[in-house]
């Protein structure tokens, strides 16, 4: 039986740094606690160099060098540990969260998938930086020695078994984390290494320290047996981002977007999961009139503005390059009404769609290009504009309803029994009709009941067939019931009049067979559409 | 002899090296992929609608050329190809549309305001790529405002088109793409039928006759261009019939 432990070495610095890696490169404090007493509890190697010590005020620390400072992000040490817990379940489904910045595996069984322990080993610290973080990882034949391995050694290593104690001699009795009185006792003794803690007595040792003293001993040994807590695997993905100066543009606020997505797909793809929905909350900056407003909303601690958005996806998705363009064409049809403080992605995780081709269906449209096209369609036409129509249930003429887009999995049947039987006969094929929307305001002239001439957006004809009036009404029950007396009427054009302001400019008056209604509730003639 | 025939080919060729390159290189004739219009005779005057190529259907209004879109439409859902129709006047009938055998979830349908937005959406769909059938209706635009589009437009669409399975309609008024297309039909409606005809007076039809029905109309379609058919300007006479679906 094994473990491997991941321990990510100054796990806060390291959580703000996954966000914004180009602290990287310049050096970075962080502070906690309450202006203007914040004390930094946090440095990297450039700012210990500069002379920065944990425990500094930040007066101080800003007097002393020229190095970042950032406030401690607790959002960001959540998100930092969820991506810590992906990495340990994209490996083995029994993990135990052992700290913020530690997590145990247990490897049994899984040499045959993933090769041998330090292999696995390696791939643990590769998918750590893939996430953001940089780890120490150790495998051991216990979980304590483990974890005590992964704080106190750098990189990967591999604790044959029987021979824990070899490798934790050397390690300091911090390592094994004892309590604060514990440790000054062990400091007064001289104890300063592993080493010294196993060489003492136990009984000793029991008596003046307790359980906590024999923990300790086993622990120095290598000798400490437990079971795995194991941790409840989660489905949240979420990735938040404070920004101390807000965002009003797209652009840099599409860079922060990009980055929070890349680290949202690193962990669906390190959990064999893609993204079927993306939820975006932003925190707007508030605005006030006056001073007054600014205060009281500081004093009672006023929630912030929201703005909120979800994109659903037709497929299950973890291209972050994909969910950007999608993500940023929705914020160009819909911005937010102020500048941006924090923000938010959730993704709603789902199981990647897996295709299988076929010989015999014709190929369709990638569903991931499809959706990001229809997106750019929506842009530039509206929302409402693009998507496939369906009919509705009424009797109404000509409603209908508009769906999203969405490639149909099966071949539907209703369809073409209904075509079976809508099938002309003798080789005719059914005709079409083209719709005026809005429909088109006409005058008739009546001889006998029976219309002789229309006029309708500057054409003037003459009927020579007709065939109605066919009354249809309906939803009388509702708010906006209709009832019309329609017409199929064939129209011999006489001249065009006003041809410059005519609806149909240009339309050349050629005869044809137009479908005209009376609205009886409107009391007005139109003209519904044209055959063709 | 066959010295003299390299020496004089090799003439032949440098000479025109700089025009045309390989002038002896036999080369097969591009075998062009067509799919059913869904109009027998049409199929037969032309051989189906070709893909990966632009085919151009005008007429004035009322001649039937909608018809033929969605008799196109229906033959290509029917086939479980997904297709688009870029509708730039929003015209069009989903009711009819369905009578007709066209899967509505098959279709795409972008309603458009004008034609610049249409021929936008139209770039966007080609490029995309993976669509059936993409339909371009400009039947109720102003033939003034089509004339107004520039042919590079034209050109690119049809260089985007190539190599891909997408046959590209489009609908006009009158005729606009010209040599970019590869099929050009023109189609103008003749008599109309109706269940009851106007007397020998030339009286109207008479009201209250619930057998006075328009039934549909005779179109007759020429093939101006087809660069898969040697032969132009043949066509064939179809007619339409008007589908009502009546629910007691």
């Amino acid at each position: 039986m094994a473990f491997a432990s991941i321990f990510v070495p100054n796990f806060l610095l390291q959580s703000v740094v996954r966000a914004e890696p180009t602290f990287r490169k310049s050096g970075l404090a962080l502070i906690d606690g309450n202006p203007p007493l914040s004390t930094v509890v946090a440095i990297d190697e450039t700012a210990a160099q500069k002379g920065i010590e944990i425990g500094m005020t930040k007066t101080d620390a800003e007097q002393l060098a020229d190095v970042e400072i950032c406030p401690r992000l607790p959002a960001q040490e959540k998100a930092a540990h969820a991506a810590l817990l992906d990495i340990g379940w994209s490996i083995s489904p029994r993990i135990e969260d052992a700290a913020q910045d530690a997590i145990v595996l247990d490897l049994s069984g899984l040499t045959s998938l993933f090769g041998a322990e330090k292999d696995i080993g390696i791939q643990l610290v590769e998918r750590s930086a893939a996430c953001g973080l940089r780890g120490n990882v150790a495998i051991a034949s216990n979980i304590d020695t483990a974890l005590i391995a992964a704080r106190g050694f750098t990189g990967v290593t591999v604790i044959v078994p029987g021979e824990e104690s070899q490798y934790l001699r050397g390690l300091p009795v911090s390592a094994l984390s004892p309590s604060g009185e514990t440790a000054e006792i062990l400091s007064r003794w001289g104890v300063a290494t592993c080493a010294d803690l196993a060489r003492l007595p136990i009984l000793d040792l029991s008596e003046r320290l307790g359980q906590e003293g024999v923990g300790l001993h086993a622990r120095a040994r290598g000798a400490s047996v437990r079971s795995l807590v194991i941790a409840q695997p989660t489905y949240c993905f979420e990735e938040e981002m404070g920004l101390d100066d807000a965002v009003e543009e797209l652009e840099p606020l599409s860079f922060l977007l990009g980055r929070l997505l890349n680290q949202l797909c690193e962990r669906l793809t390190a959990r064999s999961l893609a993204a079927a929905a993306l939820r975006v909350r932003f925190d707007l900056q508030p605005s006030f009139e006056n001073a007054m407003d600014a205060q009281e909303a500081f004093w009672t601690q006023k929630q912030p503005c929201l703005y909120d958005t979800e994109i659903q996806l037709p497929v299950p998705v973890r291209d972050s390059k994909m969910l950007l363009k999608l993500l940023r064409l929705r914020l160009q049809r819909n911005p937010p009404s102020a500048p941006i403080q924090k923000i938010t992605l959730t993704a709603e995780a789902a199981r990647p769609r897996t295709i299988e081709g076929s010989l015999f269906l014709p190929s369709s449209p990638d569903p991931e290009k499809l959706e990001l096209t229809i997106a750019r369609i929506a842009h530039v036409v509206g929302e409402g504009n693009v998507g496939s129509p369906s009919l509705t249930d009424t009797y109404r003429p000509g409603d209908f309803q508009m769906h999203r887009f969405l490639i149909p999995r099966e071949a539907s049947k209703t369809n073409r029994a209904r075509r079976k039987a809508n099938e002309p006969a003798h080789g005719r094929i059914p005709a079409s009709f083209r719709v005026f929307r809005p429909a088109v305001p006409a005058t008739l002239d009546f001889n006998a009941g029976c219309p002789t001439r229309v006029a309708f957006q500057g054409l003037r004809g003459e009927v020579s067939e007709a065939s109605g009036p066919w009354r249809t009404w309906g939803d009388w029950w509702r708010e906006d019931p209709w009832q019309q007396d329609e017409w199929d009427l064939e129209i011999h054009f006489r001249d065009v009049a006003r041809r410059d302001r005519c609806f149909l400019s240009g339309y050349h008056p050629n005869p044809g067979i137009y479908c005209f209604y009376y609205d009886s509730l409107r009391r007005s003639w139109f003209v519904r559409g044209v055959y063709d | 002899m066959n010295l003299k025939a390299s020496v004089l080919r090799l003439q032949v060729e440098s000479s025109l090296a700089a025009r045309v390159a390989s002038p002896f290189q036999f080369r097969k004739r591009l075998i062009v992929e067509t799919a059913p219009t869904g109009v027998s005779p049409i199929d037969l005057l032309v051989g189906g609608f070709p893909r990966g190529s632009l085919t151009e259907i005008y007429g004035p209004p009322c001649s039937g050329r909608t018809s033929l879109l969605v008799s196109a439409l229906a033959s290509r859902t029917a086939a479980s190809e997904v297709c688009a129709l870029v509708d730039a006047r929003d015209a069009f009938d989903p009711h009819s549309a369905e009578a007709a055998g066209v899967k509505l979830e098959q279709l795409l349908w972008v309603r458009c305001q004008n034609v610049d937005q249409a021929l936008r959406v139209t770039d966007l769909l080609i490029q995309g790529g993976g669509l059936g059938l993409i339909a371009l209706d400009l039947g109720d635009t102003p033939p003034h405002v089509v004339r107004n589009v520039s042919m590079s437009v034209w050109f690119r669409f049809r260089r985007a088109v190539e190599h891909t399975p997408t046959i590209f309609l489009v609908l006009e008024q009158e005729s606009n793409v010209k040599t970019c297309a590869s099929l050009i039909l023109e189609v103008h409606a003749q008599e109309t039928r109706w269940s009851e005809t106007a007397g020998s007076t030339g009286e109207i039809s008479r009201l209250h006759s619930p057998g006075c029905l328009f039934d549909g109309w005779k179109i007759r379609a020429e093939m101006i261009r087809s660069q898969a058919k040697q032969e132009d300007h043949s066509g064939v006479d179809f007619e339409t019939e008007i589908t009502r679906n009546y629910q007691m």
